[in-house]
């Protein structure tokens, strides 16, 4: 039977679930236990399962992820939450020079089984240093795993296979998505997380997204139909490593690729993408590559603002359609 | 491929090939090759724009496949995109 | 106006190509003239400056009427090289260089996948629209492309017919045919083609015409009674192995253009130069040396065709060949009933120019060239 639910509750009923399952899984983070998480997304956890497996902890991130490093290296499978990715930029230094390297450094004698899960992106007017979508440069470092789940299945049930990786997994869960609701096929009971899926199946022209930004592709593909433009929606859902196979294969069929990514352009996801299209599919090209990205600034408070400084509908439909019919 | 998608690609092929040529007056189990008066080159022209469409190799042991609106539908829907 | 054909009166003219004062070089093309085969481009035979375009288009021109003239250099010439004012450093060619080079960036611009289509379809990219992002030629402008262009001047069934009709009852007429036939075991050949085609990508494929043409063209050049023409009483030999190839228009009708010195192209070479000329025969954009140049005409009846046919030689040609389809027959081979893959080869002769010893002896190299499609 298909279930509805939120976001929200998806990526509660995935850690419960974890928890349930597995002793040596346990939950902790700034937040997460008395308080509910910031986002509400672990609201009565610990009441019920308990504050070994729900774990309140101080305002100190790079010391919640070298203990998290370190609980995975010893056998348990931790799950640290990290309010926003802007503020896991305190714990760089565990995460990059530590869970990214120490199974490598060490030969394979320790796996780092850890799952961080973040919130990212902007859009509640969280302003400049709670909003930034810096997923894009954790994709760059070798070792991790980058998950950005855009759908409710997707936050069900990546948790799971994100643990059932013996390497370090990061989840990005927009902010944007956790009030969103949707369906859980019946049947589906887990999920990969290797491969991008294709949302909306066109002919035209692709549109490669992913997370906070999916919704809002999907809504330009809806106007562009409107127009007799048929756009194939792209979710990447893992941006490290990318999948440019399923891109690739939309390509050889559209020809035309706009990228949409709440990250900025520069030294970026997009461009990553970008640059593996030229690699990989160049010949396949009818037009040039479009991105839609945040503009170039830190991202505004104000309302109107910060609506302008992200990626909307209006302005994917309008670089896919440029694409497609030229002015 | 979906039936629809190979009937584009066969109306686009068709269309640089046997301009005047009408598909729908071809039914599934017409001999293309009579129903639109084409010759071999006719024909390799068409199996040369269907590769490069689909991107299939087409080897020249599957031409027979191609020779009927059917056996065209059923070679591109079993078909894995190369 | 040139005779492009041997039952051609007159032509009209439908566009000029060129206008007074610009530079020519023999072969350039200068105008479209409507004839009962199409809109044909007509080259110019001199070198030279145009000077006064006579024929307004849309006039109807006799075979050998003024279309135009060529300057004497003297009122409509442009200067050949300027006075050495300024002269150009280390500009010491002798003749001035017919074109001028393009202004820098002016090269095409196209998406990769326009580019690489246009490459594997041989289609200049050059004149082609532009309606793709930026102004880049794009894949759609390549499939306007590979469509026929409409006709300049409109075409008419009814006058090619009749043109077929005239010069077809002329031959009759005149020439008094002898035939031959050969029935020719091309089972070796047809293996030799499936193996090489099946490494290739269907755009290198090789046709089974291919074959029947390259053996048809070598085997001409060592018996060249039977490439030329039967001209005021005498027979004049072929300036080379220019193989007319009919080609039948959809529609109704036939033409067959020349494949010049198709004796000395390769398999892959002719595979292109017979696309070639088909896809223009069908689309428009013949020249008119190509309809003139023909030294001998081959038929051949392809994959859905009759078994053998008795070809009408075209006037003043002395021969013509003629391919029925490849066919399965049970075959005697070393003593023993096989089945085989047979065609049938016929010549019609113009027994005015030899005789059936002669054209037997084509025939023969044509079987003993055809056991051997590989050798170069």
């Amino acid at each position: 039977m298909s279930a509805r639910m939120t976001y929200r509750e998806a990526c509660r009923q995935a850690i419960r679930d974890a928890i349930l399952a597995d002793p040596r899984v346990f939950l902790m983070g700034e937040d997460v236990g008395r308080y509910g998480g910031c986002y509400a997304v672990t609201k009565g956890l610990m009441e019920e399962l308990g504050e070994d497996r729900i774990r309140d902890t101080p305002l100190s991130e790079n010391t919640l992820a070298g203990v998290a490093v370190g609980a995975a290296m010893a056998g348990m499978r931790p799950i640290l939450e990290i309010m926003t990715v802007n503020f896991s930029l305190l714990a760089l230094d565990q995460i990059v020079n530590s869970a990214a390297t120490i199974p490598h450094m060490s030969g394979g004698q320790f796996a780092v089984p850890l799952v961080i899960r973040m919130a990212t992106g902007a859009g509640r007017q969280l302003a400049a240093q709670h909003s930034h979508s810096l997923e894009g440069w954790y994709a760059h470092v070798p070792g991790l795993r980058i998950l950005a789940p855009a759908t409710v299945a997707d936050a069900r049930f990546m948790l799971a296979a994100a643990l059932a990786d013996p390497n370090p997994v990061l989840i990005f869960e927009h902010v944007m998505l956790y009030n969103a609701e949707g369906e859980i096929p019946d049947g589906i009971r887990s999920v990969d997380i290797a491969r991008a899926a294709v949302r909306r199946a066109g002919g035209d022209v692709t549109i490669v997204t992913y997370g906070g930004s999916l919704p809002k592709a999907l809504a330009a593909a809806d106007m562009l139909a409107a127009e007799g433009i048929s756009a194939e929606v792209i979710d990447l859902r893992v941006l490290r490593p990318l999948d440019m196979e399923t891109v690739a294969a939309s390509l050889a069929r559209t020809r035309r690729v706009v990228i949409v990514d709440e990250g900025w352009k520069a030294g970026s996801l997009s461009a990553e993408i970008m640059a593996r299209i030229m690699e990989d599919a160049f010949w396949d090209l009818d037009a040039p590559v479009r991105r839609v990205c945040a503009a170039e600034v830190p991202m505004p408070y104000a309302a109107h603002l910060e609506q302008a400084a992200l990626p909307q509908p209006e302005g994917i439909a309008a670089a896919a359609r440029a694409l497609v019919k030229p002015p | 491929m979906t039936k629809d998608e190979t009937m584009a690609m066969l109306a686009e092929v068709l269309a640089g090939i046997a301009p005047e040529a009408d598909l729908t007056t071809v039914t599934a189990k017409d001999d293309l090759r009579e129903a639109l008066d084409l010759d071999s080159m006719d024909f390799q022209n068409l199996v040369i724009g269907l590769h490069e469409r689909s991107g299939l190799p087409i080897p020249e042991e599957d031409y027979p496949r191609l020779f009927t609106l059917e056996g065209m539908l059923a070679y591109f829907a079993a078909a894995k995109r190369a | 106006m040139p005779s492009l054909g041997a039952d051609m009166e007159a032509g009209t003219l439908v566009e000029w190509l060129v206008k007074p004062g610009d530079a020519v070089k023999r072969g350039d093309v200068v105008a479209v003239v409507e004839t009962a085969k199409g809109a044909i481009e007509i080259e110019i035979f001199h070198d030279g400056t145009i000077g006064e375009l006579v024929a307004a288009p849309g006039s109807t021109v006799p075979v050998g009427g003024v279309l135009a003239r060529l300057g004497d250099g003297s009122v409509t010439a442009v200067p050949a090289a300027r006075p050495a004012a300024a002269p150009e450093p280390a500009r010491a060619s002798p003749a001035p260089e017919p074109r001028r080079p393009p202004p820098a960036g002016t090269r095409a611009r196209a998406t990769p996948a326009a580019r690489q289509r246009a490459a594997s379809l041989g289609v200049a990219l050059d004149g082609l629209q532009r309606t793709g992002v930026d102004g880049a030629i794009c894949l759609a402008d390549l499939s306007q492309a590979a469509k026929p262009a409409p006709r300049r001047g409109g075409f008419d069934p009814k006058a090619m017919r009749a043109a077929i009709a005239a010069a077809m009852a002329r031959s009759k007429r005149e020439i008094p045919h002898y035939y031959l036939s050969l029935s020719v075991d091309v089972t070796a050949t047809l293996g030799w083609l499936d193996r090489t085609n099946a490494g290739r990508a269907p755009p290198d494929r090789l046709l089974p015409a291919v074959l029947l043409l390259r053996a048809t063209a070598l085997a001409l050049a060592g018996t060249p009674e039977l490439n030329g023409f039967w001209e005021d009483g005498a027979f004049r030999p072929g300036d080379g192995v220019h193989v007319g190839w009919a080609v039948a228009l959809r529609g109704g009708g036939l033409v067959a253009p020349a494949i010049r010195n198709a004796d000395r192209l390769g398999l892959d070479e002719l595979m292109a130069a017979l696309r070639d000329v088909v896809g223009r025969a069908r689309g428009g954009g013949l020249r008119g040396s190509e309809l003139t140049d023909p030294t001998v005409t081959v038929t051949s009846l392809g994959d859905r065709g009759a078994e053998s046919v008795l070809p009408i030689i075209t006037p003043p040609q002395v021969a013509t060949i003629g391919f029925g389809r490849v066919m399965e027959r049970p075959w005697v081979v070393d003593g023993a009933v096989l089945p085989r893959r047979i065609v049938t080869v016929t010549l019609a002769g113009d027994h005015r120019a030899t005789d059936g010893h002669r054209g037997g002896l084509l025939l023969a190299r044509i079987e003993a060239l055809l056991q051997t499609p590989e050798v170069p």
